[in-house]
């Protein structure tokens, strides 16, 4: 940058070159193996290119899933997954940008209290109160059902806080504008505020949508039966601990389908990922 | 920080923040408050009585050397992905850096890790290191290495951490090089006018310079070393072998799941609430200096 160094100039592509490389190297195998028969993995032959099995194989995990272990289709456990991360995304935004209007736009009584209790929720991740969290749920009849699957993870301390602090910068005038055009409080969220927060929300959906395709701890605990599994948990129960069993070659195409819509959406969203993910952090 | 503009409302404020409320206090207050509850009390054998025995469960838990082996487990597995992951990712992001073409397409190609769940990762990493048939497992026992991640607590330690920092190198990524941008051009070239080389001007100039991020890093690593690699450990090695990679929250998983002592499992709970308000605290105070800078 500075001085100039035309010799060792290609050195920091040749670094980045091997981190990309040391970087996709897992994926890359997972996807040559869903394109082998399960002899030529269980060999330990598998060469390092794609083989013929590829609709075979595909076909096979998407509509039946694997033979011997736990036997449902991955097109099913994907519909589940899609449907959570959407439910996720969408319920944390819309609960959290309602609250975080009344907390900036309305003074009442306990409005201090009311952002203290959703900001300390920050401190108590699923991880920390796994079985009391099962049992509430349990006692309220929601195992094995989407509701019991998303609403426990809709609440968000930190969509909450990063709307607040969005409307923070929404200049005054505009509710001035807005009371004098005899607007109330709905309207001037749905009219004005709404249009202008379309780029947080967006930013805020990609990351959450990643969060809710990803849940692991909380599907696993909540869905017992085959018809709610969601991918990410379905992939796990391929795995069959005496390994003569596992069928590689319908695992691997399971974690290529499972890794697909995700990242998809961080490839194509690139700019709202990054944003999301840097303002979600502060 | 406070509107000057406000609207009127009686109601419709509560009705408002009812939802996320309603929530919070069902399915965190309420279960939180029932984990510090139970953690007091000792149930019989079939859960007909019930006793408040004040602090036993946790003079049981500190005594049971298992929960220190977990402690310590916990130790190393953070250690060494926050250790790998940051400093590789460092490493990447300074080379990006230097480059005025071509920086934000290395940045498609290293982000999209962050996408891939923490079990999904996992998986890639058990096959590729499965011991009769993995790609790299081969290699590495053709090499005379007796690699056995099963059977072997530390190898299958090596594991779930190489995984855990694959998948966490893209956000560090990420992060640097944000970090990186921002430090003014005219600082480095000062150093250069001065005469420090590349690697001196890293070190005194860029680096202390990065020390805000870095240390933001430091406590999002450790946090989701403790919370959010409990994916890959439960698909890697299901806390294996012989509870070599049974970190602090998937012990209180698989004890919770044998079931009986739910005494002594909330109190797992209650100790690890503790960490997370500390790392919490400490995120936010470190928040505030920067706001304050």
């Amino acid at each position: 940058m500075v001085e100039r160094q035309s010799f060792f100039s290609f050195l920091p592509h040749l670094i980045l070159a091997l981190g990309i490389l040391v970087v996709a190297f897992p994926v890359y195998v997972a996807f040559v193996a869903s394109t082998w028969d399960p002899a030529t993995i269980s060999n330990g032959t598998m060469p390092l290119r794609p083989g013929p099995y590829f609709l075979e194989n595909y076909r096979q995990t998407l509509f039946e899933g694997t033979a011997r272990s736990s036997r449902s289709p991955v097109g099913l456990m994907m519909l589940n997954s899609l449907v959570m991360a959407l439910t996720i995304a969408i319920g944390k935004i819309a609960i959290s940008i309602i609250s975080a209007f009344a907390i900036v736009y309305f003074r009442f009584p306990f409005r201090m209290t009311a952002f203290w209790v959703i900001f300390v929720t920050l401190m108590l991740p699923v991880e920390v109160r796994i079985y009391p969290t099962y049992k509430i749920v349990a006692d309220l009849g929601l195992l094995d059902s989407y509701m019991g699957l998303t609403v426990p993870l809709i609440a968000s301390a930190t969509a909450t806080l990063l709307f607040r602090q969005f409307f923070m910068t929404v200049p005054d005038e505009l509710v001035e504008a807005s009371k004098i055009d005899g607007a109330g409080p709905m309207q001037f969220f749905r009219d004005t505020l709404l249009p202008l927060s379309i780029t947080t929300v967006a930013a805020l959906f990609v990351i959450q949508f990643i969060y809710g395709w990803n849940q692991y701890l909380w599907p696993l605990l909540i869905t017992t039966r085959e018809g709610m599994q969601t991918i990410v948990i379905g992939i796990k129960k391929m795995i069959v601990t005496q390994d003569a069993l596992t069928e590689w070659q319908i695992a691997m195409a399971t974690a290529v389908l499972a890794m697909l819509p995700p990242v998809l959406v961080v490839i194509i969203m690139q700019r709202l990922f990054v944003k999301g993910l840097v303002e979600t952090e502060k | 920080m406070e509107k000057r503009v406000v609207f009127d409302g009686k109601i419709l404020p509560y009705a408002l923040l009812m939802p996320q409320l309603l929530i919070t206090i069902i399915f965190f207050y309420w279960p939180a408050a029932q984990a510090v509850w139970q953690s007091f009390l000792i149930q019989d054998a079939f859960g007909l009585s019930t006793e408040f025995v004040w602090l036993e469960n946790y003079a049981v838990l500190f005594a049971n050397p298992d929960y220190y082996r977990s402690m310590l487990t916990t130790l190393v597995f953070s250690t060494l992905v926050t250790v790998f992951s940051l400093s590789l990712s460092l490493l990447l992001a300074v080379q990006a850096d230097k480059q005025i073409k071509g920086a934000s397409g290395y940045k498609t190609f290293l982000m999209w890790p962050y996408a891939v769940a923490p079990a999904i990762a996992g998986v890639l990493w058990l096959f590729m290191f499965q011991p009769s048939l993995g790609l790299v497992a081969q290699a590495i026992r053709a090499l005379g290495f007796d690699w056995n991640p099963q059977l072997n607590a530390n190898h299958a330690m090596a594991l779930v951490v190489m995984a855990a920092t694959w998948k966490q190198i893209s956000y560090n990524f990420l992060f640097f090089l944000a970090g990186l941008q921002s430090i003014p051009k005219s600082v480095i070239e000062a150093a250069a006018i001065d005469g420090a080389r590349p690697v001196r001007r890293f070190w005194t100039v860029i680096f202390p310079l990065l020390s805000p991020t870095t240390f933001f890093l430091l406590v999002v690593n450790i946090v989701y070393v403790f919370f959010d690699t409990f994916g890959i450990i439960d698909s890697v090695t299901g806390g294996g072998p012989a509870q070599g990679t049974t970190t602090l929250v998937y012990k209180v998983f698989s004890d919770g799941r044998l079931g009986g002592d739910l005494g002594g499992s909330a109190a797992q709970s209650v100790v690890l609430m503790v960490l997370v308000i500390g790392l919490t605290a400490i995120q936010f105070r470190y928040i505030e200096r920067k706001v304050q800078y």
